[in-house]
């Protein structure tokens, strides 16, 4: 009755083709299939936000969405926003304002952020606040990340408090410049 | 999850016609956010889910002055936030459409679905009662108009059968000196469920001295978002004002049938109806001075 099916999409702005169940979530797509393993499974029901992806444009929970459903769609995850050598700003900005401690609501916190910012480049901490809400995070206490959306927003950033902030950025650069490609890749 | 099929028609006729070979065994597909849950608890047995995304008919949204507002039932919430004649037009609806989950739930919920789900506590199924929209329903027999006020029928239940499909929520064009609004109680500002929520929509005279029409729908205090038929009797010919609220919400509190359970006990629900209707139409009141003749008109 059910059996696999083929899908073509736009994954991280390339054209992908990949086979899937038709009930299987385009998150079990993105990680068992694909092996795009940044978007993290935490509620599995719509609730943390820890697998959020860009969907043409919208922020979606990719644990409910259905991977066939993506067929000619574009999609973005984590992965796709940076390149090999350089993080984004938005990335830059949660490492220098250490807003991650154990990581795992990261990725989902960096899409919900960047589809706020593409949306409202301009966001107050309320609405920043208000757009992260479906993005659960267990360590942080949410401030540092709304400090690192703030520090992208042109004019509003506050300085990091920690003088190791700068480090931690200094010492990613390191590992990034240092790593061989099949490293990166490994890792 | 237990397998199933899934199917993408382009058409209504293909969808009604896929919906009706399966029955009970399968469920149209907008957003997701409450049918791939419950799929995942084992809440339905499916043989087949049908995408409607990929109907024209079910993402579009069309205004006309004379017709007023036809919302396709898959349009997500978040598009419907960000169009200007819902936001220029039918910013009580745009009250309840707006607070449905988080960013990411918004970019995929729909009204349709919203509906179909029967929750309660559906935000905009509330607000869509106080509008006095209807559902237009496609079937095996062909299409029919269903009334939002009697399309719930208990938790999770609906006058849909088997093979239906809710092809689009329908409303009319806005009358001068009307306005309307959706309000909710929630411990959290973001992300939460209603503990109880009240829409209202008004009409008033065009000195805006007396209510000529009104509707009040409840949230999350019955089986089913519950219409309060005997509010418009409590405010018809009053004049607007603390008065004729506080009879109005009178009336609301009558027809509540609230229940404790996790979210808040009855006592508290049947408190929150009285506080939440008058500041729905405080808010629809002042809404429906802003709208003077003919501005309600214009496309």
């Amino acid at each position: 009755m059910t059996h696999k099916q083929i899908v073509t999409a736009t994954i991280n702005g390339e054209l992908t083709e990949f086979l899937c169940e038709p009930h299987q979530s385009l998150l079990s797509c993105l990680r068992d299939v694909l092996s795009l393993t940044g978007a993290k499974e935490g509620c599995n029901d719509g609730n943390c936000g820890a697998c959020s992806v860009i969907l043409d444009g919208r922020l979606v929970n990719s644990c409910l969405v259905l991977g066939v459903e993506i067929e000619g769609r574009e999609v973005t995850t984590v992965e796709g926003l940076a390149g090999w050598q350089a993080l984004t700003p938005l990335q830059e900005a949660f490492v220098a304002y250490d807003a991650l401690q154990c990581g795992y609501c990261t990725p989902g916190m960096l899409m919900a952020a960047k589809s706020l910012l593409d949306r409202h480049p301009n966001p107050t901490d309320g609405e920043i606040r208000a757009w992260l809400a479906g993005n659960l995070c267990r360590c942080t206490g949410y401030d540092k990340i709304i400090r690192a959306v703030r520090a992208v927003v042109p004019g509003t950033a506050v300085a990091p408090k920690t003088a190791e902030a700068p480090e931690t950025a200094d010492v990613l650069q390191t590992v990034l410049e240092t790593a061989s490609v099949d490293q990166v890749k490994e890792a | 999850m237990k397998p199933f099929a899934y199917e993408a028609p382009t058409s209504v006729d293909q969808a009604v016609t896929l919906l009706a070979e399966k029955g009970e065994r399968a469920r149209p597909l907008a957003g997701g956010t409450d049918i791939l849950v419950q799929v995942r608890r084992g809440f339905h047995n499916l043989d087949l889910l049908v995408d409607v995304k990929r109907i024209p008919e079910l993402v579009r949204i069309d205004y006309d002055a004379e017709e007023g507002l036809t919302l396709g039932a898959a349009v997500s919430c978040a598009v419907l936030c960000e169009h200007p004649t819902l936001q220029a037009h039918y910013p009580g609806l745009l009250d309840a459409v707006s607070i449905i989950g988080g960013a990411a739930i918004q970019g995929r919920a729909t009204l349709g679905g919203n509906l179909c789900n029967a929750a309660p506590s559906g935000d905009a199924i509330a607000a869509m009662i106080a509008l006095g929209g209807e559902a237009l329903v496609a079937g095996p027999e062909g299409r029919r108009l269903v009334p939002i006020a009697s399309f719930c029928t208990a938790p999770g239940v609906t006058a849909l059968r088997p093979g239906d499909l809710v092809v689009a929520l329908r409303f009319a064009p806005p009358k001068p000196h009307s306005g309307a609004a959706y309000v909710r109680f929630v411990p959290r500002g973001e992300m939460d469920i209603a503990v109880a929520g009240a829409g209202a929509w008004v009409a008033l005279s065009p000195g805006g001295t007396t209510f000529t029409d009104a509707r009040i729908a409840l949230s999350a205090v019955a089986p089913t978002p519950l219409y309060v038929e005997r509010a418009a009797e409590a405010l018809a010919g009053q004049a607007p004002g603390e008065d004729a609220y506080a009879r109005a919400a009178e009336a609301a509190q009558e027809a509540a049938k609230p229940i404790d359970d996790m979210r808040g006990t009855a006592a508290q629900r049947q408190h929150l109806v009285g506080v939440l209707v008058k500041r729905a139409l405080r808010a629809a009141v002042a809404r429906a001075g802003a709208n003077h003749a003919g501005t309600g008109m214009e496309a």
